[in-house]
């Protein structure tokens, strides 16, 4: 296992932040939270076509890239750095991976080639009213003929999903289904969001026809795997979120002048910067780690490495960015500085996979504690 | 996790392994684990097993063969601490001459120094004392004031050091001392190496916190030393002593730290046998515990394998001190409040078990190697930019 990142991995970090620096500037982000459909589909397209980002991870037989988590790890460094609006997350981190996850060959080849070349935007909706992310927060059913009927609720990105993995319950046990946005008796609503950047939708199913991925009932074990994985990714756009914050922070102390000093020689203000980069390369270790436990293959390892970058990385990309907004001072509290931007990223991604108490307690399960 | 350094290294880790396995019994093996940079417990016992060490060849295993080294390179290095640390052996009583003094020997000293002195070091025949600190200078060390002056073909030197390291035990000091008495902060300073065994030496010991003689101050009262016992150049002393502080927070966090991960499992034994990790906000603080040593340990490989690799490492390799300290810390206070009253009741002779020992010294971590303010500066300006603090 290699634990420290090649020139190539370097090049694809500074590839993606130059694309991003240009097409998610505060100027695009802005435009696309305060818009209900918040997505710049030729971004997307450009995203996919020119920079394989969709399909980084996904293996070539299905289009993609065949490149490692380490890699994908970068990429979402890098959007939550730049606090991208678009439904990347929902798509790859969630959707493709319950695709390359479920014991369904035939609808591996069938969906995910849309994913990687840009033309579908996909999402698993398996929350419900409950807000729970385990196996028993799964309410919704299927019939026998593979017909759907409930609600799923908080879906990411749902509002614009071409393609729904759902979450279902049926007789034998939780299975996982695919389910087209306009298949009839399908209706979402976009729920108005604190965090602007990152969509949710509610999606009601009435008598939906369904497709049944892999053998019924015996979907969690793959979902939950799938958790983990997006639990890693959103660890480490987090961390990018949070390098981020602290970027326009150290910027900030810099040049602001209060009592004939630059606020950053204060050592109020150093220290506080100095805390928050040791609480970065910590939650940065933490999912380096998630990334190169996905990448060495062992599921129990990832599994704890995944609740523990969760865990660790939330509530360390919240505290960064709510330190960000002290060190800005007044100016940093107002709408027109981007600082709660981040702040609003932080405490929504807190809660998008679980709480860090839910992780925690993943953790302690897969410990024995 | 493991880091997997490939095939060529592994008949060194495998022999190295077995021969920990042969030669950690006895005597040696009930002293697994003890000791640290600030823990002088177990002292003949672990001189003992440095020259089991050395009768090994295991002492100094990157140094040149010239010298009585293994002529190995870096990833020996970090192997033989890796495997050093997971079979607990105990920590090195002569860690400051082979952290510090040969590292700065081998990069700044003459060819004469290096043949005089590193053999003893590596053969345990000679023991040496760090004599940078000063009373009332803490981690200021450009204040120094012990003073030297040339005088013949001799150097003669007065002043006080303090803290140093099992200085009680000390043949030789390094003395970081003033040699042009015009000169202010780190200009003027020279790197002087001193024999202890002189009328002019006099070196005391100084009770820590935990009731041992681990420290000592020393009074330099006309100590005298050869004029060629210059490290690198005179009036270049700042850079000699920063070379070798660099090289101190580089790599002897690492075997440290895998310790850390014991006590955390030791923790959440004794959790388990208090029925502690059904109470909600006690198992929050024991989960944060592990995950703290699991975190310090990933930061760890994150910067070895950037060595490895020839990187020069990240921010990680700086945070990581401010990190591992303050969090071991929380480790032992939490570990002190599960053991509840019993873990109040020391032995005879303030005799403390490894719980009560750890958290005590725990304490110096956050001061020692540059103290966390100082840690928080050096991120500060260093890493992120940020302007200097006014200094006169």
């Amino acid at each position: 296992m290699d634990l420290t990142f090649s020139e190539e991995q370097d090049e694809l970090r500074k590839v993606v932040r130059a694309f991003l620096a240009r097409h998610s500037d505060e100027a695009a982000v802005r435009r696309l939270a305060a818009d209900p459909h918040g997505l710049d589909t030729v971004v997307w397209r450009r995203m996919a076509t020119e920079l394989g980002l969709q399909g980084l991870a996904i293996p070539e037989e299905y289009g993609g890239s065949g490149f490692g988590y380490v890699d994908l790890g970068i990429v979402f460094e890098e959007a939550g750095r730049a606090l991208l609006c678009a439904p990347y997350f929902a798509t790859v981190a969630l959707a493709a991976e319950a695709l390359l996850r479920c014991d369904d060959e035939r609808a591996r080849a069938d969906l995910l080639p849309g994913i990687t070349s840009g033309a579908t935007v996909a999402t698993l909706a398996l929350t419900e009213e409950n807000g729970r992310w385990d196996e028993t927060g799964i309410g919704l059913t299927a019939g026998d003929d593979n017909r759907l009927t409930g609600v799923k609720t908080y879906v990411p990105d749902g509002h614009l999903a071409d393609l729904f993995l759902v979450a279902a319950r049926t007789a034998s046990g939780i299975s996982l289904f695919a389910v087209e946005a306009d298949a009839p008796g399908l209706t979402r609503t976009l729920l108005p969001t604190l965090d602007q950047t990152r969509k949710q939708a509610r999606v009601e199913f009435r008598d939906t026809p369904a497709r049944l991925l892999g053998t019924e009932g015996t979907a969690w074990p793959a979902l939950r795997r799938t958790l983990a994985t997006a639990s890693v990714l959103l660890a480490a756009e987090q961390v990018g979120g949070a390098a981020a914050a602290l970027d326009t922070a150290v910027s900030y102390a810099r040049i602001r002048v209060q009592y004939g000093r630059p606020i950053g020689s204060f050592q109020g203000v150093k220290h506080k910067c100095a805390d928050m980069l040791t609480e970065i390369e910590s939650a940065r270790s933490a999912a380096y780690g998630g990334l190169w436990a996905l990448d060495a293959g062992d599921e129990t390892q990832t599994a704890i490495a995944a609740a523990l970058a969760q865990a660790f990385c939330s509530e360390a990309f919240t505290k960064v960015a709510g330190d960000s907004i002290q060190v800005h001072g007044g100016i940093g509290f107002t709408w027109e500085h981007p600082a709660h931007l981040y702040l609003k990223r932080a405490k929504s991604s807190e809660v998008l996979l679980g709480t860090p108490a839910y992780h925690r307690e993943l953790l302690a399960a897969r410990l024995g504690i | 996790m493991e880091l997997d350094f490939g095939p060529a290294v592994r008949d060194f880790r495998d022999e190295l392994r077995d021969w920990l396995a042969e030669h950690l019994v006895g005597e040696f093996a009930e002293h697994k684990g003890v000791g640290g940079p600030t823990d002088g417990a177990a002292w003949e016992v672990r001189l003992a097993w440095d020259r089991e060490l050395s009768a090994g060849n295991w002492l100094g295993v990157g140094w040149p063969k010239e010298y009585g080294g293994r002529g190995l390179g870096l990833v020996e290095e970090i192997v033989f601490e890796y495997e050093y640390a997971r079979a607990n052996a105990p920590y090195r009583a002569t860690c400051g001459a082979l952290d510090l003094l040969g590292p700065m020997l081998l990069a700044m000293g003459s060819e004469e120094q290096k043949k005089r002195f590193l053999p003893p070091i590596l053969a345990v025949e000679e023991l040496w004392g760090q004599g940078f600190s000063e009373p009332g200078a803490g981690s200021d060390l450009a204040s120094v004031r012990t003073r030297a002056e040339l005088d013949g073909e001799e150097w003669v030197i007065d002043g006080q050091k303090v803290w140093m390291s099992f200085g009680d035990h000390a043949d030789w000091l390094y003395v970081l001392a003033r040699t042009d008495p015009d000169s202010q902060r780190h200009k003027g300073l020279t790197m002087l190496l001193v024999p202890t065994d002189q009328p002019g030496v006099d070196i005391r010991p100084i009770r820590n916190l935990a009731g041992q003689d681990e420290f000592a101050e020393v009074f330099l009262s006309g100590a005298r030393t050869s004029a060629d016992l210059v490290v690198g150049e005179v009036g270049g002393g700042w850079r000699t002593a920063m070379t070798t502080l660099g090289i101190e927070r580089g790599t002897t966090l690492l075997p440290l730290q895998l310790g850390y991960e014991r006590e955390a499992d030791a923790l959440i034994e004794l959790a388990r046998e208090r029925g502690a990790l059904d109470d909600p906000m006690l198992r929050r603080r024991i989960l944060d515990a592990w995950i703290s040593v699991r975190i310090m340990r990933t930061t760890n490989m994150r910067t070895v394998a950037e060595l490895i690799a020839g990187r020069t490492p990240g921010a990680q390799a700086t945070t990581a001190k401010l990190y591992a300290s303050t969090r071991h810390q929380q480790l032992g206070h939490l570990a002190m409040e599960l053991a509840g009253p019993a873990g109040q009741i020391v032995g005879e002779d303030y005799g403390l078990d490894t719980r009560q020992r750890s958290f005590l010294l725990s304490l110096a971590e956050t001061i020692y190697g540059g103290s966390s303010e100082i840690q928080r500066n050096i991120i500060g300006e260093q890493v992120l930019g940020l302007p200097k603090d006014p200094r006169p």
